[in-house]
């Protein structure tokens, strides 16, 4: 009996302890929201994702804060489902708080969360590549947009001679309408399709598709298959004699911690594209990948929707600063309002539309898993979400 | 090529993704044309053999690694198997819900493992460079026609698994009291048969030839912890459409599946060919419920 009251009252008095502590922080903190999955087939991009987005808000933190204020993320598991990613993104702000939410991965989240941010008049900070055809005022789309990404691709492939294209995609909207885009493209510029296939997402038998390939005879695949998948295809295609140097295939999924974990010496000599490689030169990603290296171990690779994360925190902080204010609108017209931000991607920033203009990079992936970057875009190139030839007359003009 | 080379390519497309499906398939059809048991864990037991060959890889790297790994993943995954059948599947042999439920959860344990001990990324194991070249042929009407070795090997190495269980079941005496077990299982443990110790020995026979299908999976494919699971699907189409049971019956089925994506993706692409082999399998199973090959037994009756 002595001991149950001991324990009531030892519990009593953390629990005043605990709560005097809450009440001495409240002032001096804002919550942000940070929302991938950390459960489900999506948790192995996810998690690394949120560590850098993390690490971010550890590092500013760490330098005094912002406005004042120490940074407290509160982390949710979208858990690989879109309707959670939802529910989670509403608890976010309703129950915590938070100012402002970080997070998503694919667009099926993506598209569950934006009637969410758009409710509550809140603003969420989107790290992915994805299909455009998109435009909410309440996203920040910083992942690259069709032509930032797929059409710079096309634009190095017609450079180097290819005329004949054979599309390779997952059955899914990213793959379709990356293609459907890339094909209106191909015709306009006067190139050649030779042939366009997809597979059930984790489709793991080629044999067919190679087939058509070896009868087509492209310059060149353009490569949409995601995650498992492009190992039964390069498996395959190796076992066909079709290796990536004899064969160029430019994929849109692969990225230095997709090469890592199928072999590098699986997919060495083929080509991605991208808005970031870890190999990019510039002390601000030397530094970001050294701070990333220290955290979470020296053989840790880094790729571009983890920058995108890393780099969306930052924009955010000096939106916030620029502003003076913590609200999520006000936050967002002073994002596009700002001067090129210096990131690990070198000087980007939103466009009015925003979305991120930035530089596009052709990779080539070498022995070590590392990529070697042969092809940069002229210059940043500005966010379009609607392609002109493939949606014409769609604009994205969001009021500020 | 030839119109006609690219015909026959996908006929040998075709008879290599039967191959594949004959590995898969084999020892589910086994066991539960012995047991009715509906093992969900066999996809993971494709996976054990996936990772097995990694780790074989390891210590016997070189040209000769792959065909070390394929005893190895076979007596490997029959260990784990018989292990399962002990621990699990036989004290829940008259419950076939539970034993569903029961090696559903099994499978969830087995990825789990997979990911906590190899991480979650999975696992590079790539072909010997013996099996990196293609028959080709350049002359004739097949000109332009081009055989990959690696599926050559794996469409011999089906063959010969696919003869050695044959003999097994129609040529030993084990094979007699499995046949016995099958078709009458209380009247062949009245005349002495064993059948607890029959179960056992099907059942790791059929996880063993699992471990090696996985083996030749990752010639082609990942491994990764839920590899298993993009496989179990195919393998239990073949099962459902060969019969219960019967070894001809999963032979011919994985042919029929085989050659209908094959040469039906002629004409259509991927998906469409997967929803159309579905839309296939349900009316064949409409017309012929009981599948390609009826095995009669009691069991089934009973």
């Amino acid at each position: 009996m002595a001991m149950k009251k001991f324990g009531t009252a030892a519990a009593l008095l953390a629990a005043t302890m605990l709560s005097s502590v809450t009440v001495a922080h409240a002032d001096g903190t804002v919550k942000v929201g940070v929302l991938q999955s950390l459960s489900g087939t999506m948790a192995i991009s996810e998690v690394p994702l949120e560590d850098a987005e993390l690490l971010a808000i550890d590092q500013i933190n760490a330098s005094g804060g912002l406005l004042g204020k120490q940074i407290v993320p509160v982390e949710e598991d979208g858990a690989s489902d879109p309707s959670t990613f939802a529910q989670k993104a509403t608890k976010l702000i309703e129950e915590d708080g938070v100012v402002t939410v970080f997070g998503g991965w694919t667009s099926s989240s993506r598209k569950a969360m934006l009637p969410v941010f758009q409710r509550f008049h809140n603003l969420l900070w989107y790290p992915v590549q994805f299909e455009g055809n998109e435009c909410s005022p309440n996203i920040m789309y910083s992942g690259a947009q069709p032509n930032q990404q797929a059409l710079p691709a096309l634009t190095w492939a017609e450079q180097k001679g290819y005329k004949s294209y054979f599309l390779l995609g997952s059955d899914y909207v990213y793959p379709r309408t990356a293609n459907l885009i890339l094909k209106k493209h191909i015709a306009h510029d006067g190139m050649t399709l030779a042939g366009e296939e997809y597979v059930p997402l984790g489709g793991t038998d080629f044999s067919s598709i190679i087939a058509e390939i070896q009868q087509s005879k492209p310059d060149i695949i353009i490569n949409t298959l995601n995650g498992d998948s492009n190992v039964s295809f390069f498996k395959q295609m190796a076992a066909a004699g079709m290796t990536p140097d004899k064969l160029p295939v430019m994929s849109f999924s692969i990225a230095e911690p997709e090469a890592k974990a199928m072999g590098p010496s699986l997919l060495a000599g083929s080509f991605t594209s991208w808005n970031y490689f870890e190999s990019l030169p510039g002390p601000t990603n030397a530094a970001f990948v050294a701070a990333y290296k220290a955290k979470f171990g020296a053989d840790s690779v880094v790729d571009d929707p983890m920058v995108h994360g890393y780099a969306d925190v930052y924009v955010w902080a000096a939106a916030v600063k620029k502003a003076g204010t913590f609200a999520p609108l006000k936050v967002r017209d002073a994002a596009v309002e700002l001067a090129a931000q210096d990131t690990p991607l070198g000087g980007v920033g939103f466009a009015a539309n925003q979305s991120m203009y930035q530089t596009g990079y052709i990779g080539e992936l070498q022995p070590d898993g590392q990529f070697k970057i042969v092809w940069t875009s002229p210059g940043l190139i500005q966010p379009v979400p609607y392609d002109p030839l493939t949606f014409p007359g769609k604009v994205c003009k969001i009021p500020h | 090529m030839h119109e006609s080379a690219f015909l026959l390519g996908q006929v040998f497309n075709g008879f290599s993704v039967a191959s594949l499906f004959i590995l898969a398939a084999l020892g589910l059809a086994l066991s539960f044309g012995l047991m009715r048991v509906i093992n969900m864990a066999h996809g993971e037991m494709l996976m054990l053999g996936g990772y097995l060959a990694y780790m074989t890889l390891q210590i016997v790297p070189g040209p000769l690694g792959i065909l070390v790994a394929m005893p190895v993943a076979f007596v490997g995954a029959g260990i784990v198997g018989g292990f399962l059948e002990f621990a699990v599947i036989h004290r829940l042999s008259a419950r076939p819900l539970d034993t569903l439920l029961a090696t559903w959860g099994v499978s969830l344990v087995l990825q789990q493992a997979a990911r906590n001990m190899f991480g979650a990324i999975g696992v590079e194991v790539t072909a010997p460079t013996w099996l990196n070249h293609t028959v080709s042929i350049h002359s004739g009407f097949l000109s332009g026609l081009d055989l990959p070795d690696t599926r050559i090997f794996i469409l011999i190495v089906a063959a010969i698994v696919l003869g050695l269980i044959a003999a097994l079941l129609n040529k030993t005496r084990l094979g007699l009291y499995v046949r016995a077990v099958n078709q009458d299982r209380p009247t062949a443990a009245a005349m002495g048969v064993n059948a607890r110790l029959i179960d056992l020995a099907v059942f790791a026979l059929g996880t063993g030839v699992a471990g090696l299908a996985g083996v030749i999976l990752a010639l082609l494919g990942p491994v990764t912890p839920t590899v298993g699971q993009s496989y179990i699907v195919p393998a239990f189409l073949v099962v459902i459409l060969g019969g219960l049971g019967s070894l001809v019956g999963t032979t011919i089925a994985s042919l029929i599946i085989g050659l209908f994506t094959a040469l039906i993706e002629i004409f259509v692409d991927v998906s469409v060919a997967q929803v159309l082999l579905l839309v296939f399998v349900i009316l064949f199973i409409q017309i012929r419920p009981q599948g390609v090959i009826t095995v009669r037994t009691r069991a089934l009756e009973g």
